[in-house]
């Protein structure tokens, strides 16, 4: 926390006490969805057909697999901070900002932890 | 307070703005990220996990999303994915220009009214040719 001197108030971080670690995140991770969700796209639009056995095929190989365990992890990311933003501007009760606290802390990881566990078995083998 | 009620002007609130280009991709980006975060990645889980689980469970995700073979229900849930799936393309692309616009405006550029207003609508002129151009190529080939 800040002492009063000028380099204590930036470490402080602000009001916020968070500085602009939201802001930066929300950015980087943009960032990161430009070049991961048009590789996906792509990747989708180029495939021969959309059948189980080239899907399955497309996902099991490393790049893709990484490229699809890399948006479990920073779209997530990217599409909790922004609620965040969403709810912070939109819920006012204290009820409600507890329920929106459990919500955004919880919900995007075991999405992300789903979506991770299941394109590990898509490459590694299972079904 | 002490001012008498009625004859100051008020500050103008919310619905008394003309809607310009600005606000609209500016709630717009909002809307459409909150519909990809909510809906886009429901629908990439349950695609990822289709697959995960193994042909039945994929060929599932396809019969409801798209295809419908068994009519009934099917049919309206084939239909609304469909929209959906447009609609989450056109979410992204309009999200992601708008997003690159946002870049734009943090280091400080684009804030004359004529440039900001002509940025902003082709952020949806792009988004909708992009979507389109996807969709004809999904489609077409």
């Amino acid at each position: 926390m800040g002492n009063g001197t000028s380099i204590g108030r930036v470490r402080g971080l602000g009001s916020s006490h968070h500085g602009t670690g939201h802001f930066l995140s929300s950015r980087l991770t943009a960032v990161g969805n430009l070049v991961l969700i048009p590789f996906l796209m792509v990747s989708l639009l180029l495939m021969p057909s959309h059948d189980y056995a080239t899907v399955h095929a497309w996902a099991a190989k490393p790049l893709p697999a990484t490229a699809l365990i890399l948006i479990m992890i920073n779209t997530f990311y990217h599409a909790r901070l922004g609620i965040q933003v969403m709810l912070e501007d939109y819920v006012h009760e204290d009820g409600g900002k507890i329920a929106a606290w459990l919500f955004i802390n919880f919900v995007p990881f075991a999405g992300a932890a789903f979506g991770i566990v299941s394109v590990v078995r898509i490459a590694l083998g299972g079904a | 307070m002490a001012q008498a009620p009625g004859k100051r002007p008020l500050s103008p609130h919310l619905e008394i703005w003309r809607w310009g280009p600005a606000m609209l991709v500016s709630i717009l980006h909002r809307i459409t990220g909150n519909g990809l975060a909510f809906v886009g990645l429901a629908m990439l889980l349950w695609w990822i996990s289709a697959i995960a689980g193994g042909p039945e469970s994929y060929q599932t995700f396809l019969d409801w999303v798209w295809l419908a073979p068994n009519g009934g229900l099917q049919v309206a849930t084939a239909l609304l994915g469909k929209v959906v799936l447009v609609g989450l393309t056109w979410a992204f692309f309009q999200h992601m220009a708008t997003g690159i616009r946002h870049f734009v405006l943090d280091v400080g550029a684009g804030y004359e009214l004529e440039a900001n207003a002509r940025w902003s609508s082709l952020t949806i002129l792009f988004s909708v040719a992009a979507t389109s151009v996807f969709w004809a190529f999904v489609l077409l080939r």
